[in-house]
């Protein structure tokens, strides 16, 4: 049937700022069917929060609001634009429960927006857990025994009826939030009573734990001519009870005969035709492995992480057709983009193997709960393609950037048996080194099956695995092996390892033999039909189909898994690179191995090869393609470690040389460069010996700030205030202990300065410089950051800008590069230099409309600023005041402390804009998720040190009339103000205590900052918890703090007396 | 074991031995299934021809009782990219491996599937020849240029005597021209009583069985190789209701004076898109063949189109205008494969009602 021709203007709903369960696969599903319905001449309207998107390109839509994504703001965006219709698929949970929201407020009925392609009652009836039941039963497919509950009492009782272990699932809540397993009553009163805060509709579904049954997903398409397909299933490693976002995926499934498979397409296919939903969905089953007996674990009615997931690994583009759909377009009448030639009613056929791994944060988040269970917990996700499973499987493992390049934790091989043996049963975030660590010591297949339900099948494939490590060892340096591991996708490090030679022999030992991989095509049809899609993955075979142009090409190196510290930002970046270079007439190269983002989109650039991003795999495709360069700027931290190596093999970095980026990371290197250019920076030393660090830290004098020189991303960063602190950091560490240096640097508060320059070697131009709200001490990723400054006076800017200016052009940088600063005592410290593209780019090019990654890229490849007509300097600012909010998962992650500080921990970031700073603000916290309250009470507790500051906000509180609860010693100060406070006992004491009014919801802020070095347990922690658990905001920082006060004020009235004091009379 | 497949071409892919070790040449065609292998080793109509399967892994499930679609395979080879060892499934009895020997078909595994089914895309399907490795390629190619495509494929696997699979319902009278066991289920799963008669059954013989309705089943190679059929079938759509499947379908459009061609590398899958005018709707199907109806013949007939392959536009189905007859070119019965299309049976079930009714009527 052909597109309607009854709507013209389409509100596409986006899916606001990245949480974990939430990333940046909407980015990729929304910027496709943003283009997909511009492509049939719709007029799109777009609206999202998240600034760091390719999506809120202005090219992406017809008008773009990076507005936050509320009722309120929305029905904003209706009024004035009054769209025929809203999609609101393709923004995750977010755009669904607007979507719901939105209908209730009435604003939709009211402006007659129509819904496009999921009908509301079939979102209600995927998403709501008893419609949905009661739909199963209707049309009589299996759910696991369960029960509604709205209340703790119900959840026990349904308990007592059926008996442990149960889960429990709260309604409407993404990446299975408050969520969990109970095997006694005490857990499910506990998981039950978060659950139903965290879920919109107080609502919990209470089932029987399956746990063990394979997990296997089917994505499946329907038409309004209810054609139905599958265009994907795939089949969790990890079975029924790790979250699937949590489990290491295969596609297709591997161990399903054709009577299993069919029997769970017919279901799928049964369940999008009875919820009528027209575009993409997910169904979730769970299969029995000892009988055909399966259950329907969820369906989500919208374009979904596991979507993105189908789309890469089978290359055909699911939120693309989608779209179409949702305008009226059938299935047979739209055209296969991969083939060209045949259509969209087809179902993909792979001649090749999948494996998707989640990407964990708790490289950062060390102390964190680091248990799987139902509740996600990756913040990213890495894909593999390979023609046999090991080898799919090994290019995963060294995609994620943990383990090196290699299936070995040397930590686990000193662990006992019995250690491991406990890790196999709850397994945790390690657990895939865990089971080759099992394997390795000898425990049998079917043992390791009987505590992890893992099929034998892969259980198998892993064993061959570490069998073949055995005998590969005994023969070193043998040909035939070498082959033979390489086919099997044994990385050259691993290798290396088992040989124990150098990596570069191993490399030689291959060039020389000639033992490099073809590449491959991905065509959706198993080479059926003949196809031109430029994207490739490598195998170990004889036929290679990557054939290589007679263009100049360059290569440009993606970021790989999203995970803290490198996000999105760096996918945008990516991309911009890459269309720059098209423009600029080059073949576009592109590599990286994360299945959610835009930049692995094949449309995207000329070439895509879905590859790890290690050196030996650029090396592969570097001498298969013969680029003039390799770009590694924009791909973050990843791919600048690749740059050392690749220049070792030969490779022309280009762009800023590796010797600048080697000044900026080295430490010693960088002291010079300063010392030099006669640039401040915060006086510090690398030390060795507990000894050693007390007189550094002593004679630098506290606070001071120490980190391992070894790890970049602020990990394990802290500030510490005393000596008792710095010897305990260094006990936790206990990085002394293992002969690494440690950096301890002066701890110097001021308000934090972040430049981003782009420099072509002769002009610097500086886009925007950008103020913190949180001082320095919080880290820059994690803290406020506003454009234009507004503290900042002229003097100290124009410092910053010097600065800039000179070591980027001392440098020799040609791109971007990023710094920041502190302003200490009107002195402008430099605190880091990072010559490549930075988590703000995207934010600024976006406010400043400078195309900061389209423009560095131009200077790499030759073009100069000047042409440009640019001229060295601070380009002009404007009016308006933009400000950049983080955003932070710390409901998924159970017992991380909240507490902000130099260690990065928010997972994404929104935008606010308006005329003045609180009106900015206003708008970046809300769409931050904050609420912002304008009456009410607030708890303050908080360190000694910062007491006299906190008086003075809680003295603000107090104006605009919110009620102040304290702790002892806070209450006391606040008192000497002759404020009025209650006071309130701290953890554990009787009655009115500080936990018991953050649970029965009686304060709508808390205000607590870090007592002393991080006690894990410490009351501090429990508190900051308890206000997560409980969805109140928790202030770590009074910068933020303040920042919210004159919000509030700015938006609502205080009480002042007529006149101040007495009355004077005549 | 060191094993090589030769092409006509010359090609030779060297590989690993795994089931039989005979040599075997046959026609060698690439199934697109990821699933299904032990449906498709065991389907009849792929006698005298050696299956690619593109998806890489096979065997992964093992082979179970119950997904035979005949007792005696007559696949000639099986080449896969790996096969594997250690299959997992609760239904599982034995290893790819011990199954195609104890039946005594040879395999090969360890090449470049994907380079090979290229080569059979562009230059369509070829002659082959699985052979043992370092064995004089030239004599290898000599036998295999030797080598004829068989033409006697029905008579190899089509039942010798007629046997009964009873039931209370219609009475059925199956042609069996390699009939997969997929297509007897659906009629018995409908209660019918079901006679099985060989390929050559005279249509003198089969109208003798007084049947409600006839099915013409799948079966291996050129509709043109079985004439004896098409005399049958001329002689008894008239006064029976008819079902084809298949070559069934093929030999049903030739007996109504239409023409068949051979295609390029034809259809073998379960991902086949196929667009139904009577419904208009499009459905996915398994399909399996090397040969179509010529679509400008249909012309000259009394057939009508009724489906047509979405992606390439072969016939797919046709309908006669005044006799109760129709069929389809792609498997109904799916194993394996999707079940999207299985109403056809009922279909054809109604047709033998509604015709019976007439009848009545007209009396
Ligand atoms: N009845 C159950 N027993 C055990 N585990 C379950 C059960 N239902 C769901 N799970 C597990 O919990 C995970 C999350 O559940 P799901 O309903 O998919 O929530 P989400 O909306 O977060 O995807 C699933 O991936 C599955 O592994
Ligand atoms: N000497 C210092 N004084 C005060 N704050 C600092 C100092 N050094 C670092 N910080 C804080 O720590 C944060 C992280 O430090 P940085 O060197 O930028 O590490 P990363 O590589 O994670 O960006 C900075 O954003 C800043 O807020
Ligand atoms: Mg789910
Ligand atoms: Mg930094």
């Amino acid at each position: 049937m052909p597109k309607r021709h009854d709507i013209e203007k389409i509100l596409v709903i986006g899916s606001g700022p990245i949480v974990i369960g939430q990333a940046a696969e909407f980015d990729y599903s929304g910027t496709q069917a943003c283009q997909s319905l511009k492509e049939e001449g719709y007029k799109v309207i777009l609206a999202n929060s998240n600034p760091a998107t390719i999506m809120t390109d202005h090219t992406v839509a017809d008008t773009v609001y990076m507005e936050p994504l509320t009722v309120e703001f929305l029905s904003k965006i209706i009024r004035k634009e009054q769209p025929d219709a809203v999609l609101p698929t393709l923004g995750g949970q977010t755009g669904l429960n607007l979507a719901v929201a939105l209908d209730e407020s009435g604003i939709l009925a009211e402006y007659d927006v129509e819904l496009l392609g999921t009908k509301l009652d079939a979102i209600q009836q995927a998403e709501d857990r008893e419609k949905f039941r009661t739909l199963m039963n209707d049309i009589n497919e299996p759910v696991p025994e369960s029960q509604i509950v709205h209340s703790v009492q119900e959840a026990v009782a349904f308990a007592e009826e059926i008996g442990y272990p149960l889960i429990v699932r709260p309604a409407y809540t993404l990446g299975g939030t408050g969520g969990g397993m109970c095997y006694n009553e005490a857990e499910l009163c506990e998981i039950t009573k978060s659950g139903l805060a965290l879920s919109p509709v107080d609502q919990c579904l209470i089932e029987r734990n399956i746990a063990g049954f394979k997990e296997i997903e089917y994505e499946v398409m329907r038409d309004r001519n209810d054609q139905a397909i599958v265009v994907c299933n795939m089949e969790n490693i990890d079975p029924v009870g790790i979250h699937t976002g949590d489990s290491i995926v295969v596609a297709p499934s591997q161990t399903l005969s054709d009577r299993e498979y069919q029997m769970l397409r017919s279901a799928s296919l049964k369940i999008i035709r009875a919820l009528e939903i027209e575009g993409g969905c997910n169904v979730q089953l769970a299969l029995d492995p000892d009988s055909f007996q399966y259950y329907i674990i969820e369906v989500n009615p919208r374009v979904s992480r596991s979507s993105a997931l189908a789309s890469k690994a089978t290359g055909y583009p699911i939120a693309k057709i989608a779209a179409k759909i949702s305008i009226g377009m059938t299935l047979d009448e739209i055209i296969n983009p991969i083939t060209g030639t045949t259509f969209a009613l087809y179902e993909p056929a792979l001649d090749y193997v999948v494996t998707k791994f989640p990407r964990f944060p708790f490289d950062k988040f060390v102390l964190g709960n680091r248990k799987l269970g139902t509740q996600m917990k990756a913040t990213g996700e890495v894909m593999a393609v390979g023609r046999n499973f090991e080898e799919s499987f090994l290019k995963g493992i060294r995609s994620l950037d943990i383990s090196g390049e290699d299936f070995y934790l040397p930590k686990l091989s000193e662990q006992s048996l019995e250690v491991l043996k406990d890790r196999l049963v709850d397994a945790d975030d390690e657990r895939i080194y865990v089971l080759a660590e099992v394997l390795r010591k000898g425990m049998s297949v079917e043992e390791i099956f009987q505590m992890t339900k893992i099929d034998r099948f892969f259980l198998n494939k892993l064993k061959k695995m570490i069998d073949f490590e055995a005998k590969l060892a005994d023969i070193p340096q043998n040909l035939d092996l070498l082959k033979e591991a390489k086919i099997l996708g044994l990385s050259d490090p691993h290798i290396a390892r088992i040989w124990n030679v150098d990596v570069d022999d191993i490399y030689h030992l291959r060039k020389s033999e000639n033992m490099l991989p073809v590449y491959k095509m991905v065509d959706t049809c198993a080479a059926e039909f003949e196809s031109a899609t430029p994207y490739f993955y490598s195998a170990y075979e004889e036929e290679n189909e990557s054939i290589v142009s007679e263009r100049k090409k360059i290569l440009v190196i993606g970021s790989g898994p999203i995970r803290i510290g490198q996000g999105i930002e760096f996918d945008y970046a990516t991309v911009h690179s890459v269309l720059a270079l098209k423009e600029a007439g080059y073949e576009a190269i592109i590599m990286n191995s994360n299945p959610e983002t835009v930049s692995t989109d094949f449309s995207v650039s000329d070439k895509l090869y879905f590859e790890p991003l290690t050196l030996e795999d650029v090396m592969h495709v570097v001498e298969l393609e013969q680029p003039e360069g390799v770009i590694v700027q924009f791909g973050g931290q990843t791919a600048i470690n690749l740059a050392e190596g690749l220049e070792r093999r030969g490779v022309q970095i280009l762009g800023t040389p590796l010797s600048a980026i080697d000044t900026a990371e080295d430490r010693d290197k960088f002291e010079q460069l300063l010392e030099e250019l006669a640039i401040p920076q915060p006086k510090g030393k690398s030390v060795r010996q507990l000894e050693q660090a007390k007189e550094v830290a002593a004679s630098i004098g506290y606070p001071v700030l120490v980190r391992p020189s070894y790890v970049i991303g602020g990990s394990q960063m802290e500030i510490v205030y005393s000596e008792a602190e710095l010897e305990s950091y260094l006990a936790k560490t206990n990085h002394i202990k293992h002969k690494h240096p440690v950096l301890i640097d002066k701890y110097l508060t001021g308000i934090e300065v972040e430049v981003d320059a782009i420099s072509d070697g002769d002009t610097t131009i500086i886009p925007g410089v950008m103020e913190h709200i949180e001082r320095a001490g919080v880290h820059s990723g994690d803290s406020i950051a506003v454009y234009p400054t507004q503290r900042l006076s002229e003097e100290v800017k124009d410092k910053c800008v010097d600065i800039t200016i000179k070591i980027a052009e001392k440098l020799g940088v040609k791109g971007l590069i990023n710094l920041q600063f502190v302003v200490h005592e009107n002195e402008v410290y430099v605190l880091e230099v990072n010559p490549r593209a930075s988590r703000t780019i995207p934010f600024l090019s976006k406010i400043t409309g400078v195309t900061m990654a389209n423009i560095a890229t131009r200077c790499i490849i030759g073009e100069s600023l000047a042409n440009m007509d640019y001229t060295t300097g601070l380009l002009p600012e404007p009016a308006t005041v933009s400000v950049k909010v983080p955003v932070f998962s710390f409901a998924k992650l159970r017992s991380v402390d909240t507490m902000l500080g130099p260690e990065m921990k928010s997972t994404g970031e929104a935008i606010g804009r308006d005329r003045t700073l609180e009106k900015a603000l206003y708008k970046g916290l809300t769409a931050s998720g904050l609420t912002i309250p304008t009456e009410g009470a607030i708890l303050i507790t908080i360190a000694d040190k910062d007491k006299e500051e906190a008086a003075e906000l809680a003295k603000r509180f107090n104006e605009l009339g919110f009620h102040i609860y304290a702790t002892e010693g806070t209450a006391q100060t606040i008192r000497e103000l002759s404020i009025p406070v209650t006071e309130v006992g701290k953890v554990g004491a009787e009655d009115k205590n500080v936990i018991s009014i953050i649970e029965k919801g009686e304060v709508q802020v808390v205000i607590n900052t870090l007592t002393s070095g991080k006690k894990p347990r410490s009351d501090g922690f429990r508190i900051r918890r308890e206000a997560v658990e409980h969805g109140v905001p928790c202030l770590t920082s009074l910068d933020t703090a303040e920042a919210i006060v004159n919000v509030i004020d700015s938006t609502t009235f205080n009480a002042k007396p007529a006149v101040e004091g007495k009355a004077v009379v005549r | 074991m060191k094993r090589q497949l030769i092409l006509e071409d010359g090609t030779v892919f060297n590989g690993e031995a795994f089931g039989s070790l005979e040599e075997s040449i046959g026609e060698v065609v690439f199934n697109t299934g990821m699933t299904g292998y032990q449906e498709i080793l065991t389907d009849p109509s792929y006698c005298g021809q050696i299956v690619t399967m593109t998806y890489p892994l096979i065997g992964n499930y093992g082979v179970n009782r119950d997904d035979f679609e005949t007792i005696n395979p007559s696949i000639f080879g099986f080449v896969v990219k790996e096969v594997a060892q250690s299959p997992s499934n609760f239904r599982s009895d034995e290893n790819l491996d011990a199954y195609l020997q104890a039946n005594n078909i040879p395999g090969i595994a360890g090449i470049d599937t994907r380079k090979l089914t290229k080569l059979l895309r562009k230059h369509g399907t070829m002659r082959g020849i699985i052979t043992e490795a370092g064995a004089e390629d030239q004599e290898a190619a000599q036998k295999l240029a030797q080598s004829k495509l068989l033409t006697n494929q029905v008579e190899m696997v089509s039942t010798i005597k007629p046997y009964v699979s009873p039931g209370r319902g219609y009475r059925i009278v199956l042609v069996d021209f390699g009939m997969k066991h997929g297509i007897l289920r659906e009629l018995t799963k409908r209660n019918c009583h079901v006679t099985v008669v060989p390929y050559n059954y005279s249509a003198e013989n089969i109208l003798r069985l007084k049947p409600d309705g006839i099915m013409l089943t799948n079966g291996p190679g050129d509709p043109k190789n079985v004439p004896e059929a098409i005399d049958m079938i001329k002689q008894v759509i008239p006064h029976v209701p008819t079902f084809g499947i298949c070559l069934g379908h093929q030999l049903l459009a030739l007996a109504c004076g239409a023409d068949t061609e051979k295609l390029i590398f034809g259809h073998r899958g379960s991902n086949h898109p196929v667009y139904d005018f009577e419904t208009k709707r499009a459905y996915l199907t398994s399909q399996n063949h090397g040969y179509a109806v010529r679509e400008a013949s249909l012309a000259a007939t009394d057939l009508e189109l009724t489906q047509v392959a979405l992606n390439d536009k072969t016939v797919e189905g046709v309908k006669h205008r005044n006799y109760p007859a129709f069929s389809v070119q792609y498997h109904p019965e799916s194993s394996p494969g999707p079940d999207d299309t299985n109403y056809l049976f009922d279909r054809f079930i109604e047709n033998i009602a509604s015709y019976q009714a007439l009848c009545k009527e007209e009396v």
